[in-house]
């Protein structure tokens, strides 16, 4: 992978930049999603949005697609402000966007995808689209047949299509949402060419990604976006002057770095790493494969003793969601699961529940609980039909009120009444109930899966304060996080997955962070540093 | 899984099992609502055709609610269609959308229908129709494994499935009845017919067959099952969120199965009833299509066991009436027809305006 095609960019840039965002903030409820974010796009560079999921990306493009409004701030189009009001809108404005899931139609071909959203009393003529396309095909080194089935066509040939779409109906402006999520590396080297090639006839590109690599390879310009915030830029000429070594630091710096105020860790203080007991949870070789037979999960091994918390880190969808689920039971897959020593490998969720397994989701509403469902039923929810709640099968409504009012007591969990449907609570709430759920009984080992994920500071704090109390009593913990900030704050050990797989298990103390940091980017030299050494 | 309204609505009604007077009222308005509106547009339907509404509802109660004859036999057609009430009840709180009930239920119906007058041969009646009524309700389970199967495994819509099985189901009663079990001793398609004094026993001189005791007692029992058990609990989890079920523990896929073989039983069982105490025998090409008259009915009733009762008396009573009415009137008996479908039109509009008020 090479900067070949790039004299776009060593020609002089231009001092209206095709977009320039002015301090624009976009607020929902509960989250701050863009705080006061600036930055400019000019024609014929590669201006990459490295950040991390939850970054605050998503909320970026869909506001330079005309799909959101900003709160505050302005968005300059070539120099003039102007409301991107519609999709239909940031296209007429020649801002085109692909988005991370793909949009073709896949039982239409090629040409008749390129033809869909042409104007509607007008016949769109094939020839026209084939013409047209091979011309386009032809600029960018492409080889597209306009007669293929889109459906038919592989995930990189489809984005092509995709892109070549975008560049037509908007045609200055491109606006890639992490392109490369679902490409293999032969694709991702494809698209970098075809980005450089894009960028030399004057686009300017925005090229959004999470992976340090590509942003390096690719990129003509890096902003770093973290928590709402650009936290930092490379700008064009470091970006080609400084050597990549520093270039990688400074940014995992800039990505990783201790600087979020806005979720300060106080529990911290309060942990000591010593005091560790029997290994409790033994996990060796686990592996799994998705629907289509795709390897999410790949000789996976680890140990978990009384009274840790190990930490698990990774930008998300990287197999922690599948690992946890492997060791709940709740979904199928290989290699062996040992809970204080005895072979659980083929039990089922209740049976590993009852055993002190337990498992607490991130999906709070889509999987942890019904909606519909009082706070007491949600409480027991994985107890239905235990004794003494249910006897012979009949529901006794006394003692399950009863152990709902002192879980509710205990965890502090805010709700109008016990029979209340847990949909309306707040989303603090509900977490407190499947802690609560989670954490009562003889538990063993507990896997967090993003514990705080989407909470406020308040309830963050909460939930921190209730994991480490637990692992205090000698539970086995899992602490599974995309927040580097939590993981370094509450860790025994850290173990950072990629691609499904644990590459390196570190632990924490000395430089953690920047290493954990350098491997989740995808950096990984296969040598293990020595931990006293600081780089910096 | 779904987007019409009605499912959509059903699942956020999903009715606790503490309900509060304050919570049963805006329900109970939804229920009766679509009622009044459906009575009112049927009365202007027949105004407009020259016939006065008020007459003709006065008919329909007398003759099926205050007339002995009537009252009778109002009793006895609300009993298969409190069965299939029950079979719908038990798959759709599961989130399961059985609508093969049809098929199901006739399947159930040939089948105790082949199988009782070949019993009552050979042993006494009482296990005699027992049995039959056992064999009824396995024909109709086994009827429906297949889509349960494709449901629980291959994740297959089960909505399609059922209706195409329930095409399939009658025609294969149909051939059953003209190959196998045709009555040798006539030349129509018809299977043997069960002697009247084998039949279901009637109660206290009645017309009403114990039949309608049973499907009483079991609607009942699977409304109760559903709000006061462990595993109505479970139900109604799988129903109202499966990915929370199976995060909880449960089998799915076996539980999937298991509320299909049910569904299908109670509605063969229905069949069974209907054949071993009111007709005695089962024709080719018989198809009372009672299945897609309860669908509507249970949607109205919000899956509660009570309410679908009280309902499908009231359609009962309505489709006696309404053949007296018919020949004194000369409403056309297809008429209640029109009354169901708006009932079914305006309960659509009522939960979806119900749907947007929550909303808001």
């Amino acid at each position: 992978m090479s900067l070949a095609g790039g004299d776009a960019a060593d020609a002089k840039i231009p001092a209206t930049p095709l977009v320039e965002f002015q301090a624009v903030t976009k607020r929902f409820p509960g989250v701050l999603a863009n705080d006061a974010v600036s930055f400019a796009l000019h024609p014929g560079e590669v201006h990459v949005l490295l950040g991390e999921n939850g970054a605050g990306k998503s909320t970026l493009i869909a506001m330079l697609a005309g799909m959101q409004q900003p709160d505050g701030g302005e968005i300059l189009v070539q120099g003039k402000p102007g409301t991107i009001a519609s999709p239909a809108r940031a296209l007429a404005m020649g801002i085109g966007t692909v988005f991370q899931h793909g949009m073709l139609v896949p039982t239409l071909t090629v040409a008749e995808n390129l033809a869909l959203g042409g104007q509607w009393w007008r016949r769109p003529s094939r020839a026209a689209i084939s013409a047209r396309l091979a011309e386009t095909c032809a600029e960018l080194g492409l080889d597209i047949d306009p007669d293929a089935v889109a459906g038919k066509l592989s995930l990189g040939e489809q984005q092509q299509v995709e892109i070549i779409r975008a560049l037509w109906r908007g045609g200055k402006v491109l606006v890639l949402d992490e392109p490369t999520a679902m490409l293999a590396p032969p694709g991702i080297a494809a698209l970098g060419t075809l980005m450089r090639r894009m960028a030399a006839s004057g686009i300017g590109i925005v090229f959004i990604t999470h992976k340090l690599d590509e942003a390096l390879d690719f990129g003509d310009r890096i902003s770093v976006l973290r928590a709402g915030r650009i936290v930092g830029a490379v700008e064009a000429q470091l970006l080609k002057t400084l050597p990549r070594a520093e270039v990688t630091e400074r940014i995992i710096g800039l990505m990783f770095a201790s600087a979020a105020p806005r979720a300060p860790v106080q529990a911290t203080a309060s942990r000591t790493h010593a005091e560790l007991g029997s290994p409790v949870l033994q996990v060796t070789g686990a592996g799994m494969k998705d629907a289509s037979g795709r390897q999410v999960l790949r000789d996976i091994s680890f140990t978990v003793q009384e009274g840790e918390i190990f930490g698990l880190a990774g930008i998300d969808g990287n197999g922690q969601r599948e690992l946890a689920e492997l060791l709940a039971g709740q979904a199928a897959g290989s290699g062996i699961v040992l809970l204080d020593g005895q072979n659980i490998t083929g039990l089922d969720v209740a049976a590993r529940s009852r055993l002190g397994l337990r498992y607490v989701t991130d999906d709070r509403l889509g999987e942890g609980t019904e909606r519909g469902f009082p706070v007491s039923l949600n409480l027991l929810l994985k107890q239905i039909g235990a004794a003494p709640f249910w006897r012979a099968g009949v529901a006794r409504d006394g003692l399950i009120d009863e152990h709902a009012d002192q879980l509710v007591r205990a965890f502090d969990i805010r709700t109008p009444s016990i029979h209340t449907p847990i949909g309306r609570l707040s989303g603090g709430n509900i977490q407190k109930a499947l802690l609560a759920r989670e954490l009562s009984g003889p538990a063993r080992a507990v896997i967090y899966c993003k514990p705080t994920y989407g909470l406020d500071l308040q309830n963050i704090e909460a939930a921190r304060t209730r994991i480490l109390q637990a692992a205090a009593t000698g539970i086995a913990t899992i602490l599974i996080s995309t927040d580097m900030d939590e993981i370094i704050a509450m860790s025994d050990r850290i173990g950072v997955i990629v691609g499904g797989e644990l590459r390196r298990i570190i632990p924490n103390a000395g430089n953690a962070r920047a290493e954990a940091g350098r491997l989740m980017a995808g950096l990984d030299d296969g040598v293990a540093r020595p931990e006293s050494v600081h780089v910096h | 899984m779904s987007t019409e309204p009605e499912i959509l609505a059903l699942r956020a009604e999903a009715p606790s099992p503490w309900p509060t007077l304050r919570a049963a009222l805006p329900r109970l308005a939804m229920t009766l609502g679509p009622v009044a509106l459906a009575i009112t547009l049927s009365g202007a339907v027949l105004l407009a055709t020259g016939v006065n509404p008020l007459a003709y509802y006065a008919l329909v109660v007398r003759q099926g609610l205050l007339s002995a004859d009537g009252f009778q036999e109002t009793i006895t057609q609300a009993g298969p269609l409190m069965l299939l009430g029950a079979s719908l009840i038990v798959s759709f709180r599961a989130g399961l959308w059985n609508l093969g009930v049809d098929g199901q239920f006739l399947l159930g119906a040939v089948a105790a229908g082949a199988a009782a007058p070949w019993l009552v041969g050979v042993m006494p009646d009482g296990p005699a129709l027992v049995l039959a009524m056992l064999i009824a309700m396995a024909s109709a389970a086994a009827w429906s494994l297949l889509p349960a199967y494709l449901r629980a495994h291959g994740g297959i819509n089960e909505i399609i499935t059922t209706l195409m099985m329930n095409f399939l189901g009658l025609s294969l009663a149909n051939v059953l009845i003209k190959l196998v079990f045709i009555d040798p001793a006539t030349t129509l398609p018809v299977t043997r017919t069960l002697p009247v004094p084998d039949r279901l026993p009637r109660l206290f001189g009645s017309t009403v067959d114990i039949g309608v005791i049973l499907a009483f007692l079991l609607l009942t029992a699977t409304h109760l099952a559903l709000t006061r058990t462990a595993w109505g609990l479970r139900v109604r989890l799988l129903g109202a969120n499966p990915r929370a079920a199976r995060h909880a523990g449960l089998n799915v896929p076996r539980m999937t199965i298991f509320i299909f073989i049910l569904s299908a039983a109670l509605a063969g069982l229905a069949g069974a009833i209907m054949v071993l105490g009111t007709l005695g025998n089962v024709r080719a090409d018989w198809d009372p299509g009672f299945g897609f008259v309860v669908i509507p009915l249970v949607f109205l009733a919000r899956l509660n066991g009570w309410a679908v009762m009280g309902l499908v008396f009231a359609f009962a009573m309505l489709s006696i009436g309404s053949q007296s009415a018919a020949i004194r009137l000369g409403v056309p008996q297809y008429f209640n027809f029109l009354l169901v479908g708006l009932l079914l039109f305006f309960l659509a509009l009522v939960e979806y305006f119900g749907q947007r008020a929550r909303m808001v």
